[in-house]
């Protein structure tokens, strides 16, 4: 392992609480960044990969364990690496060619010379005639070339790229990805190595020599994998195609082993000195204790969406086919079928989702029978739904602040999640007339018109009358 | 291919008269830069003369017109020179502010509290203090005015430093990061610019807030000490004591004047060219334009000077700051830095400790009759500020929505607003009072007309921009459905224009407060005039010299603004912020 350019060794990322308590956002991970490689870290979102690669890249230090440099300790030094970013994070008010020089400038390179080398980088992604535009004049794509240009400027060892394609369009980003690989091939970058995180997994498979999947809440490594695929690679073809849904397994089922399709052929699982067999059998879990319930994302209307559309599709469905019907990422789509799942309205078995009888009655329903369905499944399947209504019924007033709620979640979420989570659970308590919320004075009430009785989910489903 | 055709043609009568035109186009902006850049040396060296001069206590204020073009470039100056020392203050102050967290916690508080003592209140103290560093020289008492006018300008901007830089994207920061920026070139290439369009905004703001000082500051009493500083503001007050109606018309005329050229010749290019600092990622359809910033851009002359000064120089700071230098020292740089920074703090606690003691005992000292009095003050103060508040939100709130809503009357009504709002209230005084006293009102009245001229514009521009920002769908909607008349109001214009409405009730607050103490408490023609109020007992406080009531008057007027920011202004503003924000 040697040869690696960067490795992680054991590296941890929590951050404290106000109450003393750490939140772990990367779970004990190992990795190596080896030259003539593109790894791509794929997760869903929110799992901890931007971290990771920020780590990586010397921007923050790990809170345990060591991030190597050749083997050496970085001792807070940015190493020779670039990052292209999601945002782009262009400097506005330089024109595209003074973008690309500021890193150049920053490294103490004279006038002339700088110039020849942005030039001649500019030339290469294809932006020649635009070095005196600023980049509020061009689209998006072309802002990511500069992003690029700026990147590949500074020569890195290793280019990271954070999400480089989310920000952009189907057809920019399809392009742009092409003529990355082209450069890459070709051997027209400057760089030894690229990393790219992204959620994306046709596009991880398309790009990728390695792929790397990571689970949530702490991210930890599921699998790691070298792709055999031979570049370009048919979208269409089946292996292609058996890739894409191993890794969809993999991301939906982290409980399940799953066993790589045709290892000979397309790919081979990497097992990076104990890194896997930590992160799949030994689970070293420092801070795991009895796990919260952690909401997916996702608004009520999704859920009812996808339920009628797998009951209009004679209930199963392929998840990678119904992302391609859909045009949306698995990082749009997972959180759906993981909320229908949740609510009992629908199974995910083998990369595949399955519309359950509860799921045919909800979609067959009309808005009011469906609100009462969606209550009673969230009254059984969601746990803070479940307390805030207990709770509720028990207070006198039938009210209660919403910190108290926040409080719960604060012991089990980072910052950011609990905001999300609370705003989830909001959503569909809302929608389910469980209770009440005033976002201003932050009180959570009991819904005066909720008929509590149990319902009978046997009855079939009698639309109202409409005109 | 241009080229070789007139070749061809050769010389010819008509070529050169085809070349007269754009030969002077290209070179009229050379000549009147050259001119201006003449007439800025040449008022320079004016002023330096008499600066050094020696100190002439009561510097007599010529009455004739004659002077007043001097009298206007001294002001002038004064309000450059102290916007300088409160720029370079800002980016220091919000440097260390934004980056030290142990500094911001008690920074940011502080400048809330310096951002709400009226800087009026500092003038015998700043002067008083400056006389007697340098005595018997005239730049005592200009530092001293200089200083005040610093104090009247300085806190907003510090304050819109710093949060620009701390609402500088992540992603930004760490590609400044990764790609190895030095400090300077950090400073130069992403905080600067990124904060430019806030500091120039409240740089203008800042400005106009120093003419309002100067009005007060080149002239005043105190106690047996009559201090003068020739300038527009002792002009205008010489005039007004005179009751010379015709010198104070053409000294207000003449303030007018130079801020209608500061607005042309300064702000304008400057906004104008400050757009390219937006942090957009479209370009906007409808930039501020400036005839002197094109003319700027298209002088050869200039361009030549930039390329031989300006670049080579930023290229050689850029140098010296870039990596490899910079990393040498910092080891030992930063262990002699943490023994400095901690000796500066210890020095900083032990003069706040000492002052808070010093404060102490000269409380002590006061009469409870004088207490009682400043209380009774601040009532009245209170009563008068919100009465003006109050009447200026009335008519301010249909103009301003009136003006927002029609194009064509923003055209004619914007400008006009602008330059009536860039006179300082100060400076009008004594033209209200000599109104008011001809048609039988006395200062009670004309106080609250000051603090109105003082304030209602704020409001009315936050209005106004409010009233644009209604988006053209809700207001189709309100008309689908015949929401007019009061429901309209209440539905839709209200709601739509709330947070730029509390933007404006805030700024207007603020400097009502402080123009109380010009405005209640009047010296005219030989004869006081006086009423009820906090202001008035600061100015009379002034006057007799009597630094303990001065003092506490102080303090209770600027706990009492605090008080009131926090307690109203900051929920209203948080309202504003949350449920009355227009998003797509």
């Amino acid at each position: 392992m040697h040869n690696a350019i960067i490795e992680a060794k054991a590296v941890e990322k929590s951050y404290p609480q106000p109450d003393g308590t750490r939140i772990q956002v990367v779970g004990v991970t190992d990795l190596a960044i080896e030259p003539g490689k593109i790894v791509a870290l794929l997760g869903p979102s929110g799992c901890g990969k931007s971290t990771l690669l920020r780590m990586l890249s010397g921007l923050s230090q790990p809170s345990s364990g060591e991030i190597l440099w050749h083997g050496k300790q970085l001792n807070g030094q940015v190493p020779n690496v670039a990052i292209v970013f999601q945002s782009f994070a262009l400097f506005p008010w330089l024109t595209v060619l003074q973008n690309v020089e500021a890193p150049l400038e920053a490294r103490g390179i004279a006038p002339g010379e700088r110039r020849k080398r942005a030039l001649r980088t500019l030339d290469t992604v294809g932006l020649d005639g635009f070095e005196t535009a600023y980049p509020k004049e061009l689209s998006g794509g072309m802002k990511q070339r500069v992003g690029f240009a700026r990147a590949l400027v500074v020569e890195p060892e290793v280019l990271f790229m954070d999400e480089p394609f989310s920000a952009l369009d189907v057809l920019t980003a399809e392009n742009l990805r092409g003529e990355l690989l082209e450069l890459w091939l070709g051997k027209k970058m400057p760089t030894s190595a690229i990393f790219i995180v992204t959620h994306n997994i046709e596009e991880s498979v398309t790009l990728a020599d390695r792929i790397i999947v990571l689970g949530r809440n702490p991210a930890r490594v599921r699998t790691d994998f070298n792709v055999r695929l031979q570049h370009p690679r048919d979208r269409k073809s089946t292996r292609f195609v058996e890739l894409v849904d191993y890794i969809y397994k993999v991301m939906t089922e982290p409980d399940v082993e799953h066993a790589l399709p045709d290892a000979e052929a397309t790919a081979e699982i990497v097992l990076p000195p104990g890194g896997l067999e930590k992160a799949l059998h030994k689970q070293p879990a420092p801070v795991r204790t009895v796990r919260y319930q952690m909401l997916p994302h996702a608004r009520v209307g999704g859920v009812a969406g996808l339920m009628e559309l797998l009951h209009d599709k004679g209930g199963r469905e392929d998840l990678f086919r119904l992302s391609e019907e859909l045009v949306m990422d698995v990082e749009d789509l997972l959180p759906i079928v993981e909320a229908g799942a949740l609510l009992g309205f629908a199974t995910l078995k083998e990369g595949d989702v399955q519309i359950t009888p509860q799921g045919i009655t909800f979609a067959d329903a009309d808005i009011q029978r469906r609100k009462e369905l969606f209550r009673h499944a969230a009254l059984e399947h969601v746990t803070i739904l479940k307390q805030i209504d207990s709770v509720l019924k028990r207070k006198s007033d039938h009210s209660i602040a919403d910190e108290f709620f926040h409080d719960i979640l604060d012991e089990h979420f980072a910052e950011d999640e609990v905001q999300r989570q609370f705003e989830t659970a909001m959503n569909w308590g809302r929608y389910a007339e469980i209770f009440d919320y005033d976002r201003e004075s932050g009180r959570i009430v009991q819904s005066e018109a909720a008929p509590l009785e149990t319902i009978d989910l046997n009855q079939p489903s009698t639309p109202s009358p409409k005109f | 291919m241009k080229r070789s055709k007139r070749s061809f043609r050769g010389f010819s009568a008509y070529r050169l008269w085809s070349q007269l035109p754009r030969l002077e186009v290209s070179s009229l902006p050379d000549v009147l830069m050259f001119a201006a850049g003449l007439a800025l040396f040449y008022g320079v060296l004016m002023l330096g003369r008499t600066w050094f001069g020696p100190f002439t206590a009561v510097a007599e204020i010529s009455p004739s017109p004659r002077a007043l073009p001097v009298y206007a470039g001294y002001s002038l100056l004064r309000i450059t020179i102290a916007y300088i020392l409160s720029l370079s203050f800002t980016l220091v102050y919000g440097y260390v502010a934004a980056y030290n967290p142990r500094a911001e916690r008690f920074m940011i508080p502080l400048l809330d509290v310096l951002q709400s003592i009226p800087v009026l209140s500092f003038l015998p103290g700043v002067m008083l203090a400056m006389v007697a560093l340098f005595p018997g020289r005239q730049i005592g008492l200009e530092m001293g005015a200089i200083l005040l006018i610093f104090t009247g300008q300085v806190w907003n901007m510090a304050f819109s430093f710093y949060a620009s830089l701390k609402s500088i994207p992540t992603e930004m920061r760490e590609a400044a990061r990764v790609y190895g920026f030095s400090w300077w070139q950090r400073f130069i290439q992403m905080e600067l610019p990124f904060s430019a369009i806030g500091l120039v905004w409240n740089s203008m703001m800042s400005v106009a807030g120093g003419w309002f000082a100067l009005m007060v500051c080149e002239m005043f009493v105190l106690g047996q000490r009559d201090f003068r500083l020739p300038g527009l503001g002792s002009y205008l007050q010489t005039a007004a004591s005179a009751g010379d109606t015709h010198s104070i018309l053409l000294g207000v005329t003449t303030m007018i004047l130079v801020i209608v050229l500061l607005d042309q010749f300064v702000w304008r290019p400057v906004i104008a060219w400050a757009e390219k600092f937006k942090f957009e990622q479209v370009e906007s359809t409808n930039a501020p334009r400036s005839w002197v910033l094109n003319l700027l851009r298209h002088s050869q002359s200039l361009e030549a000077i930039r390329k031989k000064t300006v670049r080579p120089l930023s290229e050689r700071i850029m140098h010296y700051f870039a990596q490899p230098q910079a990393k040498e020292h910092e080891d030992e740089r930063s262990a002699w830095r943490t023994w400095l920074i901690r000796v500066i703090a210890t020095l900083i606690f032990m003069a706040v400790g000492y002052a808070m003691v010093r404060v102490a005992i000269l409380l002590t000292g006061l009469q409870p009759g004088e207490l009682k009095e400043a209380g009774i003050g601040l009532i009245a103060t209170f009563l008068r500020v919100n009465l003006a508040l109050l009447i200026g939100a009335l008519w301010t709130i249909p103009a301003g929505v009136a003006i927002g809503s029609n194009p064509r009357l923003a055209r004619i009504a914007g400008p006009l607003a602008q330059i009536a709002a860039s006179v300082p209230a100060t400076a009008l005084l004594p033209v209200i009072l000599l109104v008011l006293i001809r048609i039988g009102g006395g200062l009670g009245v004309a106080s609250i007309v000051v603090l109105l001229l003082g304030t209602q514009w704020y409001v009315l521009f936050n209005v106004i921009a409010g009233a644009m920002a209604i988006p053209t769908d809700l207001k189709e909607c309100c008309g689908i459905f015949r929401i007019d008349g009061w429901q309209r109001w209440k539905k839709l214009i209200l709601p739509g224009i709330f947070p730029y409405l509390v933007t404006g009730l805030v700024t207007a607050s603020g400097g009502a407060w402080n123009a109380s103490i010009v405005a209640e408490y009047f010296n005219f023609k030989g004869h006081l005039y006086t009423t009820a109020g906090l202001g008035a007992t600061i100015s009379q406080a002034t006057d007799a010299g009597n630094f303990d009531l001065l003092l506490a008057a102080t303090i209770i007027m600027a706990a009492t603004v605090v008080t009131v920011n926090r307690l109203v202004w900051r929920k209203l503003y948080a309202l504003a912020e949350t449920r009355f924000r227009l998003e797509a």
